[in-house]
């Protein structure tokens, strides 16, 4: 086991070394710099000033070396948006995209599994086939589209939700305690509920499809024949077993998710990486651009590592291995 | 050997359920529709009819999805956004099935550390967030003619496909005829197009099928946030750009283009799953021990 977590480990420095190789020269072969874009009044030489002072007039190689560097000591640069340092405004704006997405991530994967273990259970019942059919639905819409509709109908046709971000941008400061926590709950609420409605609907598809490739083993039909009720045959036997994928798939989703809440984001105004992200593109904020996007990756690989690591504690066959 | 995966596709056409022939048919419709726009449409995309009296009209038999608050007709510009989706996704997904086709192949007709070398790079390139790079990329680069949002979209989409052509082709490279056709001299090429290529492809198609709703989603998003297909070539998810205040009165102009989308997305995933039972070898073998507790024609 301590073998695996090594090697998985060992994999995920590899990835990470690679991700911000790419996503450093897939970004730095686009045209301009992040001078290029402030104030057109600026004459040429201020301009040329400013770039050797962040160091865009070296050779590309050279900026390369310097950046990883400064990477593998956990400096990711200066944002020329925010005017701090990229480490310090990732830090503002990451934990609120996590909490979107931790509590997503958790719900969804709760009534997901449930939903794809009824929708197996009781597969001949018009119910089930029903809810089968709405999962489909539902993982078939794009999210940003769901949440505008969400964002439409809660917020404005049926005010009874707040429109999009964190907290009441006036009124918060004003609220007791209880108020305020009530405050920002309401504001979670749409976000949360667009992305636990997407991702529910993926993970109930995937529980049932990994249930149906358990049922037809030796040791479902084992249980069968010595009589079990056919509740604890799926609830115990074959769900077991069909939880394994889940764990890879809770890595996958990760990606997904992160995706999808760019977009929630946006349509709920909600401050996270995702909207920052969008608003350092437009001034070419390079450093918090390839940050994003580095910080995702990572997200994303020591998301897979923990799967990995997960999925061997759960099942002895990888252990040995 | 083209006709024969031709003749095993058409066959599994022929197993769907009704359902997933209504799809079919669905899509069909769709895409001649689409494919139609400047012949069916009563306006082009971006003419504005009457730019004080006919905007944020709702739905009426002139204009059955209504006009926006350009004053422009809502039907014509989904069609002409049907259009621009469809085959900025159909061409997006066929560049990622080439490339992931090729990638995978390779590693598998190699072996060894290139093998090893190249699914390394994959898993890098895996844990990439495709939606995070795909706007950095997009922003930076703004505005990108619509080929390059093809090709952007192709490239970034790839690498499930090569993973899945890869694990296929170890296994047809055991097989019997390709051992054959090594021991008789060919060569790695030729072993790679001629043998293992054919043998590959139907879950290539499958995945593909799936892929293409996938993408349109990804390219509406993309567009949503104004840097994927823009004026005047807009596609279904440009439609969304104004914000969401601007929906608030003119429901219209924000549900119809997206009730075509989720009907195409929708009739893409309901064949794709239709198709991947179908042609999923494991799955008629399933159904031959069918246990009688579970629907057999459905399969992940």
């Amino acid at each position: 086991m301590r073998r695996l977590v090594a090697v998985r480990l060992f994999h995920a420095v590899v990835v990470l070394f690679l991700v911000t190789t790419i996503a450093f020269f897939l970004l730095h072969f686009a045209p301009g710099d992040p001078f290029s874009f402030e104030n057109p009044n600026i004459p040429g030489d201020v301009r040329d000033r400013m770039r050797a002072e962040f160091g865009y007039d070296r050779p590309l190689m050279e900026q390369y070396v310097r950046y990883m560097g400064s990477v593998a000591s956990g400096n990711l640069g200066f944002s020329h948006l925010l005017r701090v340092p990229v480490t310090q405004a990732l830090g503002t704006v990451l934990p609120r995209t996590l909490l979107l997405m931790g509590l997503a991530l958790v719900i969804s994967f709760a009534l997901g599994i449930r939903l794809g273990v009824y929708e197996v259970r009781h597969w001949q019942k018009r119910r089930a086939r029903a809810s089968n059919g709405i999962s489909l639905f539902i993982y078939s819409l794009p999210d940003f589209w769901l949440a505008l509709m969400l964002l439409l109908t809660f917020a404005y046709w049926l005010p009874i939700l707040p429109g999009g971000g964190m907290v009441d941008v006036v009124m918060h400061e004003y609220m007791g305690p209880g108020q305020a926590a009530w405050d920002r709950i309401k504001h979670l609420i749409l976000p949360l509920t667009a992305l636990v409605l997407i991702v529910t609907a993926l993970i109930a598809r995937y529980q049932r499809a990994a249930l149906l490739e358990v049922l037809p083993s030796d040791f479902v039909r084992t249980a069968r024949a010595k009589g079990v009720d056919e509740r604890d045959i799926i609830g115990r036997h074959a769900l077991r077993n069909a939880l394994l994928p889940m764990i890879t798939l809770a890595g996958l989703a990760f990606p997904a998710l992160l995706g999808g809440a760019v977009f929630v984001e946006k349509v709920f105004s909600w401050p996270g990486m995702g909207l920052t992200l969008i608003s350092a593109i437009g001034v070419r904020d390079y450093p918090l651009v390839v940050a994003s996007v580095v910080v995702g990756a990572a997200m994303v690989v020591i998301g897979n590592l923990l799967a990995d690591i997960a999925y061997g504690l759960a099942d002895p066959r990888v252990r040995v291995r | 050997m083209f006709v024969e995966w031709l003749r095993g596709l058409a066959a599994g056409v022929r197993r769907l359920d009704s359902v997933s022939r209504a799809a079919l048919v669905i899509l069909g419709a769709l895409f001649l529709a689409a494919m139609l726009a400047p012949v069916i449409a009563p306006y082009s995309q971006s003419h504005q009819i009457d730019i004080v009296g006919m905007k944020n009209h709702a739905p009426s038999l002139a204009h059955p999805f209504g006009t926006d608050r350009f004053s422009r007709d809502v039907l014509s510009r989904v069609l002409y956004g049907a259009r621009i989706s469809l085959t900025v996704a159909t061409l997006a997904v066929l560049v990622s099935a080439i490339i992931g086709t090729l990638y995978g192949l390779t590693a598998a007709t190699l072996g060894g550390v290139v093998d090893t070398v190249l699914m390394r790079l994959l898993d890098a390139m895996l844990s990439i967030p495709r939606v995070l790079l795909l706007i950095a990329i997009l922003a930076l680069w703004s505005p990108v003619p619509l080929w390059m949002l093809v090709l952007l979209l192709g490239i970034t989409g790839w690498f499930g496909v090569s993973r899945l052509v890869r694990a296929e082709a170890l296994s047809v490279r055991e097989r019997e005829f390709v051992v054959a056709a090594r021991s008789l001299g060919a060569g790695a090429g030729r072993i790679m197009l001629r043998h293992l290529l054919p043998n590959v492809l139907v879950p290539v198609i499958v995945t593909t099928t799936l892929g293409i709703g996938n993408v349109i989603v990804l390219e509406a998003g993309l567009s949503f946030i104004g840097i994927g297909a823009r004026e005047p070539a807009a596609s279904l998810g440009t439609m969304f750009q104004d914000g969401t205040e601007a929906f608030a009165g003119t429901w219209w102009a924000a549900l119809f283009p997206g009730v075509v989308m989720v009907t195409t997305v929708l009739c893409f995933n309901i064949l794709g799953d239709a198709l991947r039972a179908s042609l999923d070898p494991r799955h008629l073998h399933r159904a031959r021990v069918g246990t009688g507790t579970a629907p057999l024609h459905t399969a992940e």
